[in-house]
């Protein structure tokens, strides 16, 4: 039996492609973007869970393990607008949803 | 023939040295984890080819690496370093209180028996314990509970502990040393905690002589006599015959007692070797010469190593952890700078000789000495 046949609900789910920063793409051991499935509607927030169920080693590194907080000098940027500060409430915009743009995340400049 | 393996946390990596017990042909291999911060490199006592790294930044926080194959291939770890329950408050530079928060673990001490225990002590100031090899730490919570603790302040570097002295006959004994609020004593495997700064003086503090808020730089003993203890404070050296009850000064004739770096021979517990450092405002050494100095006599009388050291235009600093010995004989000193070079004296400090010259800052030097 299905889980429709069950009554649950189907749930959309589609492919979101990642630029993560280099250093984590060492550490979860990953060459160029990271793709996972994330169900709509797509927030940042439930981009980053599906990341860190795909890549356990990344948890703590985007975000606080306790508190959720985006950790300081992390920044998300989708089709060219920052989402930094909207993480739960903000459906990503289409050509992120679509899979033509990516979701970037960016270590802040720091430094010279 | 056996041979030693010298673990190097710098500023951008960590590298690993390794040579026969002759240590005059050196390997070098790294940097892992490039670009990182590596705080500390340290290997188990009960399985040398377990190592552990504590592997952080100000952009993706700590992440603790394990070799399980003597630093060939690493896994991350656990990163989850909660305090327990409300964290509280401790002092911050300007005197305002601020919640203890998590930044970084500053020093890694595998268990002597256990390849999967290891004690970690952290910034802000806390001891967390793993039992599984990494994969998960709890906080021993009678330490940053103690009723002092909202006190602490931190030093230039954080409110860091960085320094975890357990007796080797007694586990449940040990001292850690917090910068900047001394040396603490616990003899119930961690559950409380006491002050343990008696003789201690500092100028920074409104009461110089206070029970806590001393900067401590670093601690060593040899395992052979637990209860003889060596301080490096910010400025004086000190040493406790009652392993940390109280303290004496035995500066003697250095020509500066500021510093970070302090070690203890390790076959003659009464030889000590320290790096005076010019000042609190000048993180470099006098008159521009890289000087170790030995005690033989257990402080008070000390005198200078310069042979294969920098003796002119020489401005770099050497880290509290940046300072190791092997266990060979004769036995190996190991000192790292900030300018990025690690000498060797295999000979107990009376000839050096740089095994790298140019690696990023270093920030920890920890040494295996191999079968």
């Amino acid at each position: 039996m299905s889980a429709q046949e069950a009554g649950a609900a189907p749930e959309d789910t589609v492919s979101i492609r990642i630029v993560v920063p280099q250093q984590l793409r060492t550490l979860a051991r990953v060459t160029g973007d990271v793709v996972v499935e994330v169900a709509t509607p797509v927030t940042v927030g439930a981009v980053i869970d599906a990341l860190e169920v795909a890549h356990p080693a990344l948890a703590g590194t985007i975000r606080d393990r306790d508190t959720g907080r985006r950790r300081a000098m992390i920044r998300i940027y989708a089709d060219g607008q920052d989402y930094s500060d909207a993480w739960t409430d903000t459906e990503l915009p289409a050509p992120v949803v679509e899979g033509r743009e990516p979701l970037r995340l960016v270590g802040a400049i720091a430094g010279g | 023939m056996s041979g030693v393996r010298v673990l190097v946390g710098t500023s951008k990596g960590a590298f690993l040295l390794t040579a026969d017990g002759h240590r005059e042909r050196w390997q070098v291999s790294g940097p892992l984890f490039g670009g990182w911060e590596i705080y500390h490199v340290a290997g188990s006592p009960a399985d040398p080819d377990r190592l552990f790294a504590s592997q952080s930044n100000g952009w993706f926080g700590q992440v603790v690496q394990r070799s399980d194959d003597g630093g060939t291939t690493w896994e991350p770890a656990g990163n989850d370093f909660a305090y327990e329950g409300d964290p509280g408050t401790h002092l911050y530079y300007d005197g305002s209180s601020r919640p203890w928060t998590f930044a970084r673990v500053w020093h890694l001490l595998p268990s002597a028996e256990d390849p999967d225990t290891v004690l970690a002590g952290v910034e802000d100031a806390a001891l967390f314990r793993t039992v599984d090899g990494g994969r998960s730490w709890s906080e021993l919570t009678g330490l940053r509970t103690h009723a002092s603790a909202s006190s602490w302040a931190p030093g230039a570097g954080g409110l860091c502990l960085h320094t975890i002295v357990p007796w080797p006959d007694d586990p449940a004994r040990m001292l850690v040393a917090i910068s900047a609020a001394g040396v603490l004593a616990t003899e119930d495997g961690g559950s409380t905690w006491k002050p343990a700064n008696t003789g201690l003086r500092s100028e920074f503090m409104p009461e110089p002589e206070a029970e806590v808020g001393h900067c401590v730089h670093k601690l060593v003993r040899h395992p052979s006599r637990p209860d003889v203890v060596f301080m490096q404070k910010h400025w004086d050296v000190m040493r406790s015959d009652d392993g940390g009850m109280s303290w004496r000064e035995i500066s003697g004739d250095l020509p500066t007692d500021f510093g970070f770096a302090i070690e203890v021979h390790a076959h003659e517990p009464d030889t000590v070797y320290v790096v005076p450092i010019t000042s609190d405002e000048q993180h470099y050494p006098p008159d521009g010469r890289l000087r170790v100095y030995r005690s033989r006599s257990g402080g008070d009388e000390w005198e200078p190593l310069t042979d294969g050291l920098p003796q002119s235009d020489c401005y770099v600093n050497v880290l509290r952890d940046a300072m190791a010995v092997d266990s060979m004989d004769p036995c190996g000193v190991y000192v790292g700078t900030t300018g990025g070079q690690v000498y060797v004296s295999p000979d107990g400090g009376d000839h050096w000789t740089p095994i790298v010259r140019d690696l990023p800052r270093v920030l920890s030097v920890e040494v295996q000495t191999l079968p």
